[in-house]
Protein backbone atom coordinates (compact mmCIF):
# COMPACT_ATOMS: atom_id res chain seq x y z
CA UNK A 1 0.00 0.00 0.00
CA UNK A 2 1.46 2.96 -1.14
CA UNK A 3 1.78 6.13 1.87
CA UNK A 4 -1.35 8.99 1.82
CA UNK A 5 1.56 11.24 1.27
CA UNK A 6 2.66 9.53 -2.26
CA UNK A 7 -0.49 9.35 -3.56
CA UNK A 8 -1.55 13.14 -2.75
CA UNK A 9 1.71 14.12 -4.14
CA UNK A 10 1.04 11.79 -7.87
CA UNK A 11 -2.59 13.71 -8.02
CA UNK A 12 -1.21 16.94 -8.00
CA UNK A 13 1.05 16.24 -10.66
CA UNK A 14 -1.75 14.21 -12.68
CA UNK A 15 -3.75 17.48 -12.34
CA UNK A 16 -0.95 19.83 -13.49
CA UNK A 17 -0.54 17.56 -16.86
CA UNK A 18 -4.32 17.69 -17.18
CA UNK A 19 -3.99 21.40 -17.15
CA UNK A 20 -1.28 21.58 -20.01
CA UNK A 21 -3.24 19.02 -21.89
CA UNK A 22 -6.18 21.40 -21.68
CA UNK A 23 -4.53 24.46 -22.45
CA UNK A 24 -3.03 22.67 -25.32
CA UNK A 25 -6.33 21.88 -26.83
CA UNK A 26 -7.59 25.31 -26.74
CA UNK A 27 -4.07 27.13 -28.01
CA UNK A 28 -5.12 24.11 -31.21
CA UNK A 29 -8.32 24.81 -31.54
CA UNK A 30 -7.65 28.65 -31.79
CA UNK A 31 -4.63 27.77 -34.46
CA UNK A 32 -6.82 25.48 -36.39
CA UNK A 33 -9.49 28.21 -36.79
CA UNK A 34 -6.78 30.65 -38.65
CA UNK A 35 -5.86 27.83 -40.00
CA UNK A 36 -9.69 27.10 -41.44
CA UNK A 37 -9.75 30.67 -42.21
CA UNK A 38 -6.95 30.98 -44.44
CA UNK A 39 -8.23 27.89 -46.46
CA UNK A 40 -11.56 29.89 -46.81
CA UNK A 41 -9.28 33.25 -48.21
CA UNK A 42 -7.60 31.43 -50.00
CA UNK A 43 -10.48 29.50 -51.92
CA UNK A 44 -11.80 32.59 -54.07
CA UNK A 45 -7.95 32.52 -55.59
CA UNK A 46 -7.83 29.05 -56.20
CA UNK A 47 -11.14 29.05 -57.26
CA UNK A 48 -10.78 31.95 -60.20
CA UNK A 49 -7.38 30.47 -61.04
CA UNK A 50 -8.33 27.20 -61.59
CA UNK A 51 -11.27 28.89 -64.09
CA UNK A 52 -8.75 30.78 -65.67
CA UNK A 53 -6.44 28.22 -66.43
CA UNK A 54 -9.58 25.73 -67.47
CA UNK A 55 -10.37 28.12 -69.83
CA UNK A 56 -6.69 29.21 -71.17
CA UNK A 57 -6.31 24.98 -71.43
CA UNK A 58 -9.22 24.49 -73.22
CA UNK A 59 -7.82 26.87 -75.95
CA UNK A 60 -3.76 25.82 -76.04
CA UNK A 61 -2.33 23.43 -77.58
CA UNK A 62 -1.03 22.29 -74.20
CA UNK A 63 1.19 19.36 -74.99
CA UNK A 64 3.98 22.04 -75.81
CA UNK A 65 5.04 23.50 -72.38
CA UNK A 66 7.88 21.20 -70.62
CA UNK A 67 6.51 21.23 -67.22
CA UNK A 68 3.43 19.38 -69.08
CA UNK A 69 5.79 17.03 -70.80
CA UNK A 70 5.62 13.29 -69.68
CA UNK A 71 9.34 12.04 -69.53
CA UNK A 72 9.62 8.74 -70.78
CA UNK A 73 12.58 7.72 -68.42
CA UNK A 74 12.57 8.82 -64.26
CA UNK A 75 15.62 8.63 -63.14
CA UNK A 76 14.86 10.88 -59.93
CA UNK A 77 11.90 11.66 -58.12
CA UNK A 78 11.83 14.40 -55.81
CA UNK A 79 9.60 14.44 -52.90
CA UNK A 80 8.04 17.35 -50.88
CA UNK A 81 6.99 16.20 -47.55
CA UNK A 82 4.86 18.80 -45.36
CA UNK A 83 5.21 17.64 -41.16
CA UNK A 84 4.80 19.95 -38.51
CA UNK A 85 7.31 21.26 -36.88
CA UNK A 86 5.68 20.10 -33.21
CA UNK A 87 5.20 16.94 -32.08
CA UNK A 88 2.19 15.93 -29.45
CA UNK A 89 -0.44 15.53 -31.85
CA UNK A 90 -0.93 11.97 -32.12
CA UNK A 91 -0.10 9.84 -35.45
CA UNK A 92 -0.12 12.91 -37.43
CA UNK A 93 2.97 13.03 -38.40
CA UNK A 94 3.88 9.67 -37.83
CA UNK A 95 1.03 8.64 -40.56
CA UNK A 96 3.05 11.31 -42.76
CA UNK A 97 6.22 10.22 -42.88
CA UNK A 98 4.88 6.81 -42.74
CA UNK A 99 3.52 7.73 -46.23
CA UNK A 100 6.95 9.47 -47.87
CA UNK A 101 8.96 6.66 -46.78
CA UNK A 102 7.00 4.42 -48.42
CA UNK A 103 6.69 6.14 -51.58
CA UNK A 104 10.42 6.87 -51.30
CA UNK A 105 11.06 2.62 -50.91
CA UNK A 106 8.53 1.89 -53.56
CA UNK A 107 10.52 5.00 -56.15
CA UNK A 108 13.82 3.48 -54.83
CA UNK A 109 12.93 -0.35 -55.89
CA UNK A 110 12.27 0.61 -59.11
CA UNK A 111 16.15 1.94 -59.71
CA UNK A 112 14.96 5.86 -59.47
CA UNK A 113 17.28 8.39 -57.33
CA UNK A 114 14.80 10.25 -54.02
CA UNK A 115 15.48 13.78 -52.99
CA UNK A 116 13.78 14.97 -50.06
CA UNK A 117 12.15 18.33 -49.59
CA UNK A 118 11.41 18.47 -46.15
CA UNK A 119 8.64 21.44 -44.49
CA UNK A 120 8.11 21.11 -40.66
CA UNK A 121 11.07 19.79 -38.37
CA UNK A 122 9.56 16.62 -37.86
CA UNK A 123 9.76 15.06 -41.83
CA UNK A 124 13.24 16.65 -41.56
CA UNK A 125 14.36 14.69 -38.96
CA UNK A 126 12.79 11.77 -40.43
CA UNK A 127 14.33 12.18 -43.78
CA UNK A 128 17.43 12.78 -42.61
CA UNK A 129 17.53 9.60 -40.83
CA UNK A 130 17.38 7.96 -44.34
CA UNK A 131 20.26 7.60 -47.13
CA UNK A 132 18.07 9.52 -49.72
CA UNK A 133 19.07 13.39 -50.22
CA UNK A 134 17.58 15.74 -48.31
CA UNK A 135 17.82 19.00 -51.09
CA UNK A 136 15.65 21.67 -49.04
CA UNK A 137 14.95 21.83 -45.59
CA UNK A 138 12.90 24.44 -44.10
CA UNK A 139 12.05 23.72 -40.34
CA UNK A 140 10.10 26.57 -38.31
CA UNK A 141 7.85 27.76 -41.09
CA UNK A 142 4.39 25.84 -40.37
CA UNK A 143 3.80 28.45 -37.54
CA UNK A 144 3.14 31.47 -39.54
CA UNK A 145 3.75 30.97 -43.29
CA UNK A 146 2.61 32.56 -46.24
CA UNK A 147 2.55 32.46 -50.14
CA UNK A 148 6.34 33.07 -50.33
CA UNK A 149 7.33 29.96 -48.65
CA UNK A 150 4.94 27.90 -51.93
CA UNK A 151 6.64 30.20 -53.85
CA UNK A 152 9.63 29.16 -52.37
CA UNK A 153 9.50 25.73 -52.93
CA UNK A 154 7.95 25.80 -55.89
CA UNK A 155 10.52 28.03 -57.97
CA UNK A 156 13.26 25.57 -56.24
CA UNK A 157 11.16 22.19 -57.81
CA UNK A 158 10.31 23.44 -61.22
CA UNK A 159 14.02 24.62 -61.68
CA UNK A 160 15.55 21.66 -60.79
CA UNK A 161 13.05 19.67 -62.68
CA UNK A 162 13.89 22.00 -65.67
CA UNK A 163 17.21 20.87 -65.52
CA UNK A 164 16.47 17.91 -65.66
CA UNK A 165 17.78 17.01 -61.83
CA UNK A 166 14.16 15.96 -60.82
CA UNK A 167 12.03 13.59 -63.22
CA UNK A 168 8.76 13.87 -61.46
CA UNK A 169 7.94 15.58 -57.99
CA UNK A 170 5.18 14.06 -55.46
CA UNK A 171 3.71 16.05 -52.61
CA UNK A 172 3.18 14.25 -49.44
CA UNK A 173 0.81 15.86 -47.02
CA UNK A 174 -2.16 15.91 -44.46
CA UNK A 175 -5.03 16.19 -46.20
CA UNK A 176 -7.81 18.21 -44.07
CA UNK A 177 -10.95 16.06 -44.75
CA UNK A 178 -13.01 16.85 -41.45
CA UNK A 179 -12.01 17.15 -37.54
CA UNK A 180 -12.21 13.85 -36.95
CA UNK A 181 -10.08 12.90 -40.00
CA UNK A 182 -7.26 13.58 -41.70
CA UNK A 183 -5.67 11.75 -44.45
CA UNK A 184 -2.03 11.84 -45.65
CA UNK A 185 -1.76 12.46 -49.34
CA UNK A 186 0.37 11.78 -51.66
CA UNK A 187 -0.27 14.27 -54.79
CA UNK A 188 1.66 14.31 -57.85
CA UNK A 189 2.59 17.87 -58.63
CA UNK A 190 5.28 17.45 -62.06
CA UNK A 191 4.93 16.77 -64.64
CA UNK A 192 1.10 18.45 -64.69
CA UNK A 193 -1.79 16.05 -65.56
CA UNK A 194 -3.93 17.73 -67.48
CA UNK A 195 -7.58 17.74 -65.48
CA UNK A 196 -10.62 17.26 -67.41
CA UNK A 197 -13.04 18.15 -64.61
CA UNK A 198 -11.39 21.10 -64.26
CA UNK A 199 -11.71 22.21 -67.45
CA UNK A 200 -15.50 21.73 -67.69
CA UNK A 201 -17.35 24.34 -65.82
CA UNK A 202 -15.25 26.74 -67.57
CA UNK A 203 -16.62 25.81 -70.79
CA UNK A 204 -19.57 28.64 -70.73
CA UNK A 205 -17.12 31.31 -70.40
CA UNK A 206 -15.39 30.17 -73.40
CA UNK A 207 -17.75 31.34 -75.79
CA UNK A 208 -16.57 35.44 -75.51
CA UNK A 209 -13.43 36.52 -77.62
CA UNK A 210 -11.09 37.21 -75.20
CA UNK A 211 -7.61 39.50 -75.91
CA UNK A 212 -4.86 37.59 -74.69
CA UNK A 213 -1.88 39.53 -73.69
CA UNK A 214 0.41 38.17 -74.12
CA UNK A 215 -1.11 35.15 -76.76
CA UNK A 216 -2.30 31.56 -74.78
CA UNK A 217 0.62 29.73 -74.84
CA UNK A 218 3.14 32.87 -73.46
CA UNK A 219 0.09 33.42 -70.58
CA UNK A 220 0.08 29.04 -70.32
CA UNK A 221 3.68 29.55 -69.57
CA UNK A 222 3.36 32.47 -67.11
CA UNK A 223 0.42 30.18 -65.31
CA UNK A 224 1.57 26.91 -65.07
CA UNK A 225 4.29 27.70 -63.05
CA UNK A 226 2.20 29.41 -60.50
CA UNK A 227 -0.47 26.75 -60.77
CA UNK A 228 2.49 24.28 -59.10
CA UNK A 229 2.69 26.82 -55.98
CA UNK A 230 -0.80 26.89 -55.88
CA UNK A 231 -1.13 23.60 -55.14
CA UNK A 232 1.84 23.37 -52.77
CA UNK A 233 0.30 26.32 -50.92
CA UNK A 234 -2.95 24.21 -50.56
CA UNK A 235 -1.22 21.40 -49.29
CA UNK A 236 0.81 23.21 -46.93
CA UNK A 237 -2.56 24.64 -45.61
CA UNK A 238 -4.21 21.56 -45.09
CA UNK A 239 -1.29 20.17 -43.21
CA UNK A 240 -1.29 23.42 -41.18
CA UNK A 241 -5.18 22.66 -40.35
CA UNK A 242 -4.73 19.30 -40.16
CA UNK A 243 -2.10 19.52 -37.71
CA UNK A 244 -3.99 21.50 -35.27
CA UNK A 245 -7.12 19.31 -35.35
CA UNK A 246 -4.65 16.04 -34.76
CA UNK A 247 -3.53 18.29 -31.68
CA UNK A 248 -6.54 19.01 -30.49
CA UNK A 249 -7.87 15.33 -31.08
CA UNK A 250 -4.89 14.08 -29.00
CA UNK A 251 -4.67 16.70 -26.13
CA UNK A 252 -8.64 15.74 -25.76
CA UNK A 253 -7.85 12.32 -25.14
CA UNK A 254 -4.73 13.10 -23.22
CA UNK A 255 -7.14 15.22 -20.96
CA UNK A 256 -9.82 12.62 -20.55
CA UNK A 257 -7.47 10.03 -19.36
CA UNK A 258 -5.94 12.36 -16.99
CA UNK A 259 -9.49 12.69 -15.45
CA UNK A 260 -9.43 8.56 -15.66
CA UNK A 261 -6.17 8.69 -13.90
CA UNK A 262 -6.94 11.48 -11.04
CA UNK A 263 -10.58 9.50 -10.51
CA UNK A 264 -8.84 6.06 -9.68
CA UNK A 265 -5.91 7.88 -7.60
CA UNK A 266 -8.67 9.81 -5.69
CA UNK A 267 -10.20 6.21 -5.25
CA UNK A 268 -6.85 4.93 -3.76
CA UNK A 269 -6.38 7.87 -1.61
CA UNK A 270 -9.63 7.64 -0.19
CA UNK A 271 -9.04 3.99 0.83
CA UNK A 272 -5.25 4.62 2.04
CA UNK A 273 -6.98 7.21 4.44
CA UNK A 274 -9.57 4.81 5.46
CA UNK A 275 -7.29 1.89 6.23
CA UNK A 276 -5.21 3.79 8.16
CA UNK A 277 -8.21 5.56 10.53
CA UNK A 278 -9.60 1.76 10.64
CA UNK A 279 -5.94 0.78 11.79
CA UNK A 280 -6.12 3.65 14.58
CA UNK A 281 -9.00 2.86 15.95
CA UNK A 282 -8.30 -0.77 16.20
CA UNK A 283 -5.01 0.46 17.85
CA UNK A 284 -7.63 2.49 20.41
CA UNK A 285 -9.63 -0.13 20.70
CA UNK A 286 -7.34 -2.58 21.85
CA UNK A 287 -5.57 -0.69 24.02
CA UNK A 288 -8.92 0.60 25.92
CA UNK A 289 -9.88 -3.50 25.71
CA UNK A 290 -6.35 -3.83 27.90
CA UNK A 291 -6.50 -1.20 30.53
CA UNK A 292 -10.57 -2.75 31.32
CA UNK A 293 -9.00 -6.59 31.62
CA UNK B 1 -24.60 51.14 -70.47
CA UNK B 2 -22.61 50.67 -67.67
CA UNK B 3 -20.84 53.37 -66.11
CA UNK B 4 -18.55 51.71 -63.64
CA UNK B 5 -16.27 48.83 -63.62
CA UNK B 6 -16.01 46.27 -60.44
CA UNK B 7 -12.92 45.79 -59.37
CA UNK B 8 -11.46 42.99 -57.17
CA UNK B 9 -7.88 42.07 -56.24
CA UNK B 10 -7.43 38.63 -54.77
CA UNK B 11 -4.08 36.98 -53.09
CA UNK B 12 -3.76 33.55 -51.89
CA UNK B 13 -3.96 35.10 -48.14
CA UNK B 14 -6.76 37.58 -48.49
CA UNK B 15 -9.54 39.53 -50.38
CA UNK B 16 -7.28 42.97 -50.81
CA UNK B 17 -9.98 45.01 -52.52
CA UNK B 18 -13.79 44.91 -53.95
CA UNK B 19 -14.75 48.22 -55.39
CA UNK B 20 -16.74 50.18 -57.93
CA UNK B 21 -14.43 52.07 -59.94
CA UNK B 22 -14.59 54.15 -63.12
CA UNK B 23 -11.05 53.48 -64.35
CA UNK B 24 -8.29 50.89 -63.85
CA UNK B 25 -4.60 50.88 -65.40
CA UNK B 26 -2.68 48.27 -64.43
CA UNK B 27 1.12 47.03 -65.38
CA UNK B 28 0.87 44.99 -68.39
CA UNK B 29 3.24 42.27 -69.58
CA UNK B 30 3.44 44.15 -72.69
CA UNK B 31 3.23 47.86 -71.26
CA UNK B 32 0.48 49.70 -69.17
CA UNK B 33 -3.20 48.86 -70.36
CA UNK B 34 -6.51 51.39 -68.92
CA UNK B 35 -9.39 49.76 -68.59
CA UNK B 36 -12.67 51.86 -68.86
CA UNK B 37 -16.24 50.20 -68.39
CA UNK B 38 -17.45 48.52 -71.23
CA UNK B 39 -14.35 47.12 -71.93
CA UNK B 40 -14.19 43.92 -74.94
CA UNK B 41 -13.26 40.41 -72.24
CA UNK B 42 -9.22 40.70 -71.88
CA UNK B 43 -6.75 38.57 -70.15
CA UNK B 44 -3.32 39.65 -69.39
CA UNK B 45 -0.58 38.85 -67.59
CA UNK B 46 1.09 41.64 -65.45
CA UNK B 47 4.37 43.02 -64.84
CA UNK B 48 5.54 44.15 -61.00
CA UNK B 49 4.55 47.39 -60.94
CA UNK B 50 1.85 49.73 -59.85
CA UNK B 51 -1.85 49.42 -60.20
CA UNK B 52 -4.05 52.56 -60.03
CA UNK B 53 -7.77 52.66 -60.30
CA UNK B 54 -9.69 55.92 -60.33
CA UNK B 55 -13.40 56.24 -58.00
CA UNK B 56 -14.72 59.10 -57.07
CA UNK B 57 -12.27 61.84 -58.72
CA UNK B 58 -9.19 59.91 -56.49
CA UNK B 59 -6.78 57.82 -57.79
CA UNK B 60 -5.51 55.52 -55.39
CA UNK B 61 -2.37 52.82 -55.94
CA UNK B 62 -1.79 49.39 -55.66
CA UNK B 63 1.41 47.67 -55.55
CA UNK B 64 1.02 44.19 -57.58
CA UNK B 65 3.74 41.50 -58.19
CA UNK B 66 3.18 38.11 -60.07
CA UNK B 67 -0.20 38.51 -61.30
CA UNK B 68 -2.93 38.22 -63.84
CA UNK B 69 -5.80 40.30 -64.88
CA UNK B 70 -8.89 39.69 -66.00
CA UNK B 71 -11.96 41.55 -67.99
CA UNK B 72 -15.43 40.61 -68.51
CA UNK B 73 -18.56 42.20 -67.89
CA UNK B 74 -17.27 45.15 -66.43
CA UNK B 75 -15.32 43.21 -63.84
CA UNK B 76 -11.75 43.64 -63.66
CA UNK B 77 -10.23 40.48 -61.43
CA UNK B 78 -6.65 40.55 -60.31
CA UNK B 79 -5.26 37.63 -59.16
CA UNK B 80 -1.49 38.52 -57.85
CA UNK B 81 1.23 36.68 -55.44
CA UNK B 82 1.20 40.07 -53.43
CA UNK B 83 -0.68 43.26 -53.32
CA UNK B 84 -0.28 46.02 -51.21
CA UNK B 85 -2.80 48.79 -51.06
CA UNK B 86 -0.07 51.83 -50.90
CA UNK B 87 -0.55 53.18 -47.78
CA UNK B 88 -0.06 49.36 -46.34
CA UNK B 89 3.72 49.76 -48.05
CA UNK B 90 6.48 49.64 -45.00
CA UNK B 91 8.86 51.63 -46.94
CA UNK B 92 11.65 50.70 -44.11
CA UNK B 93 11.02 47.43 -45.18
CA UNK B 94 11.44 47.86 -49.29
CA UNK B 95 14.24 50.08 -48.67
CA UNK B 96 15.99 47.20 -46.73
CA UNK B 97 15.00 44.79 -49.41
CA UNK B 98 16.14 46.70 -52.24
CA UNK B 99 20.07 47.33 -50.22
CA UNK B 100 19.99 43.17 -49.96
CA UNK B 101 18.71 42.69 -53.62
CA UNK B 102 21.75 44.75 -55.02
CA UNK B 103 24.20 43.35 -52.44
CA UNK B 104 23.22 39.62 -53.83
CA UNK B 105 23.21 41.01 -57.18
CA UNK B 106 26.77 42.15 -57.17
CA UNK B 107 27.66 38.74 -55.58
CA UNK B 108 25.64 36.27 -57.55
CA UNK B 109 27.74 33.90 -59.44
CA UNK B 110 24.99 31.82 -61.09
CA UNK B 111 22.77 32.95 -63.45
CA UNK B 112 19.46 31.99 -61.21
CA UNK B 113 20.71 33.59 -57.92
CA UNK B 114 21.16 37.00 -60.31
CA UNK B 115 17.60 35.99 -61.73
CA UNK B 116 16.23 36.43 -58.05
CA UNK B 117 17.79 38.91 -56.86
CA UNK B 118 17.00 41.19 -59.98
CA UNK B 119 13.27 40.13 -59.53
CA UNK B 120 13.80 41.10 -55.58
CA UNK B 121 15.21 44.32 -56.53
CA UNK B 122 12.18 45.11 -59.12
CA UNK B 123 9.98 44.58 -56.25
CA UNK B 124 11.66 46.60 -54.09
CA UNK B 125 11.79 49.55 -56.61
CA UNK B 126 7.66 49.34 -57.41
CA UNK B 127 7.02 49.63 -53.90
CA UNK B 128 8.93 52.38 -53.20
CA UNK B 129 7.47 53.88 -56.23
CA UNK B 130 4.04 53.05 -55.28
CA UNK B 131 4.49 54.88 -51.63
CA UNK B 132 5.99 57.47 -52.91
CA UNK B 133 2.86 58.06 -55.73
CA UNK B 134 0.37 57.94 -53.27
Amino acid sequence: MPSLKDVKVKIAGVKKTKQITKAMNMVASAKLRGAQQRIERFRPYASKFYDMLGDLASKADSSVHPLLEVREEIKTCGIVLATSDRGLCGSFNSNLITTALKLAAKKAAEGKKVKFYCVGKKGRDAARKTDHEVAMALADQMGSFDFQLANRIGLDVINAYLTRELDEVIMVYGEFVSMAKQLPIALPILPIAPKEEEAAPAAPASNKEYIYEPAVEGLLAELLPRFIKVQLYRGLLDTSASEHAARMAAMDNATRSCDDMIGSLTLLFNKTRQASITRDLMDIVGGAEALKG
Amino acid sequence: MEKSLHLEIVTPDRLVLSEKVDYVGAPGYEGEFGILPNHIPFLSALNIGSLYYKAGGKTHWIFVSGGFAEVSDNKVTVLAESAERAEDIDLERARKAKERAEQRLAQAKEKLDSARAQAALQRALARMRVRGAA
